[in-house]
């Protein structure tokens, strides 16, 4: 009696979870038909224009699927030779040695810091090294919230990847170290290619990460609704472009935002999706 | 004959004063087959991790002694070098999952950095795996996995591929232990093809695979070497009582 009673909570609360899900859906779908039925999925998705003022009001999501692409992606490609480094590190060369835990737990603590508190610190500090730099004359853009986003997504790239690198099995790096390989060669030749499956994957999560990142990279993107033109412009993620209009929009201008919302949703599922996928190949090898 | 292999007062330890190998001098002649015989935790496998400095790889492993390889002191050489000249099978087949069975058999110059045309590619490869018994069972499938093969053929790839550097001695960690009979026994026929060319120290816990294949034996307790000899010898007339008792059974 006790166990179906129990067996019956368990379905209950994994209905729960799948229910709120479909529902979660059904009202982005709901809400953004509006949007989609005025210019079609394909004529949205593929519009650059977004123009809020009454009379010429036209939406279109390009502009901010141009500019999450740009700033997810750059983040990605500043984020590997830290990461890299910090899973080869803990992963190879201190596996198990007490620097190794005290740099992990360093890293973990990037990642419990606030989005907010890292838009501030890229407001307040990295901005005025842009300028200095001379990137552009405002410091905001593409360019800061790639950097910042970098160090929001490397505890994520790099503990996934350390947990990779340090399950290639012992017995295969003996085996190459009995063959006269150097340290570097082994990683080079055998940790690295045995692990490629699972740190591939652990990019791809960390890019799902930064697609969807919202607080800091509104706080330094600079918000402006066109197609960046390269990576010192300023311009708007998706996520970016909701959290900043929201609050003052109806009608058509609220569809669309949610449409958008509906759009990265499906983006970051899908390459949620694709990093399981392969970490599936991992697992049979 | 000058031996190929001396070690003087070989000591190897894990921690501080907890010694696994206790003070081993002996000398290893080429072109035999010595086997090393002896409890579980006796310290066979440690004694022959030491001769190719795969100790070093840990550093709370410490080695003294003297161990010279062809007149050269080992502790003196680039540890590279010795693990050349000193080729290593082990128990659990290894074959590099990455790899093709082609490419693992020229890991070690791919490892080594050591650049090769296809032509000398294509001799080694096909060299190594004769010298094997496993070139006429895979030569059509080169491309595939070194992983796709059986248990057996994995660690007869994994020899070639210690053969294909050419080795002066070739140490080999319970090669069999984790083989099926029928696998076993190609490798022991194996060995003794491989004598000819090479010089093999075997640790094995197997009695009787010592007594078929091995010219020398000898017999490990508790981290010293207890004896050393012919085997064929041993195996009738020990000189130590504790040999004695370990081949009749009483322990071990």
């Amino acid at each position: 009696m006790k166990d179906k009673i129990f067996r019956f909570l368990l379905f209950f609360a994994a209905l729960i979870i799948l229910l709120l899900t479909a529902g979660i859906i059904f009202a982005l779908v709901s809400r953004s038909t509006e949007a989609f039925q005025e210019y079609g999925i394909w004529g949205f998705i593929a519009n650059p224009e977004w123009d809020p003022r009454p009379a010429t009001e036209e939406y279109g999501a390009l502009s901010f699927i141009v500019g999450t692409l740009y700033t997810a992606f750059f983040a990605l490609f500043l984020c590997v030779p830290f990461s890299l480094s910090v899973a080869l590190f803990n992963g190879e060369y201190f596996k198990g040695k007490r620097i190794s835990s005290f740099v992990r737990s360093i890293v973990d603590l990037l990642a419990g810091i606030p989005s907010i508190v890292y838009g501030l610190w890229g407001f307040y500090a990295v901005r005025p090294l842009i300028i200095d730099l001379g990137i552009n004359a405002q410091g905001f853009g593409i360019f800061l919230s790639s950097i910042v986003l970098a160090i929001m997504i490397i505890p994520y790239a790099s503990s996934l990847s350390t947990e990779f690198i340090s399950m290639v099995p012992n017995k295969l790096k003996e085996g190459a170290y009995s063959l006269g390989a150097t340290q570097f060669e082994v990683i080079q030749n055998i940790s690295l290619p045995t692990a490629r499956s699972g740190i591939v994957a652990s990019y791809i999560l960390a890019l799902g990460r930064a697609l969807g990142e919202t607080m800091a990279v509104t706080m330094l993107i600079g918000n402006t609704d066109r197609i960046p033109k390269g990576l010192r412009d300023t311009g708007n993620t998706m996520a970016s472009v909701i959290a900043n209009q929201f609050g003052e929009a109806d009608g058509l201008k609220l569809s669309s935002l949610i449409a958008i919302g509906l759009l990265l949703f499906v983006i970051t599922a899908l390459i949620n999706m694709i990093a399981k996928l392969v970490m599936k190949k991992v697992a049979s090898i | 004959m000058k031996p190929v292999l001396q070690m003087k007062d070989v000591s190897v330890s894990y921690a501080p004063d907890t010694y696994a190998v206790k003070n081993v001098t002996t000398d290893i002649y080429p072109n035999t087959i010595t086997a090393i015989m002896g409890p579980s935790g006796c310290g066979k496998s440690t004694l022959l991790r030491a001769i190719n400095r795969m100790h070093d790889l840990y550093t709370n492993i410490k080695t003294t002694g003297e161990i010279t390889l062809k007149g050269n002191n080992i502790f003196d050489m680039n540890s590279m070098e010795v693990r050349r000249m000193a080729g290593m099978v082990f128990q659990q087949p290894n074959p590099f999952p990455t790899m093709s069975i082609y490419e693992n058999v020229l890991a070690g110059y791919k490892l080594n950095g050591i650049r090769l045309n296809k032509k000398e590619k294509d001799e080694i490869v096909e060299q190594s795996l004769q010298s094997v018994a496993l070139w006429d069972e895979v030569k059509d499938v080169m491309s595939k996995r070194g992983s796709f093969l059986s248990g057996g053929q994995q660690q007869r790839l994994c020899i070639a591929r210690t053969l294909a550097l050419k080795p002066e001695i070739l140490l080999m960690d319970e090669p069999t232990s984790a083989l099926d009979p029928i696998s076993t026994n190609k490798i022991e026929e194996l060995l003794l093809e491989l004598k000819d060319k090479f010089t093999i120290i075997v640790v094995t816990h197997n009695m009787s695979q010592a007594a078929r294949i091995s010219d020398n034996s000898m017999f490990m307790y508790l981290g010293e070497l207890v004896e050393h000899g012919n085997t064929t010898q041993m195996f009738t007339k020990p000189k130590n009582k504790r040999t004695e008792e370990y081949l009749t059974g009483v322990f071990g």
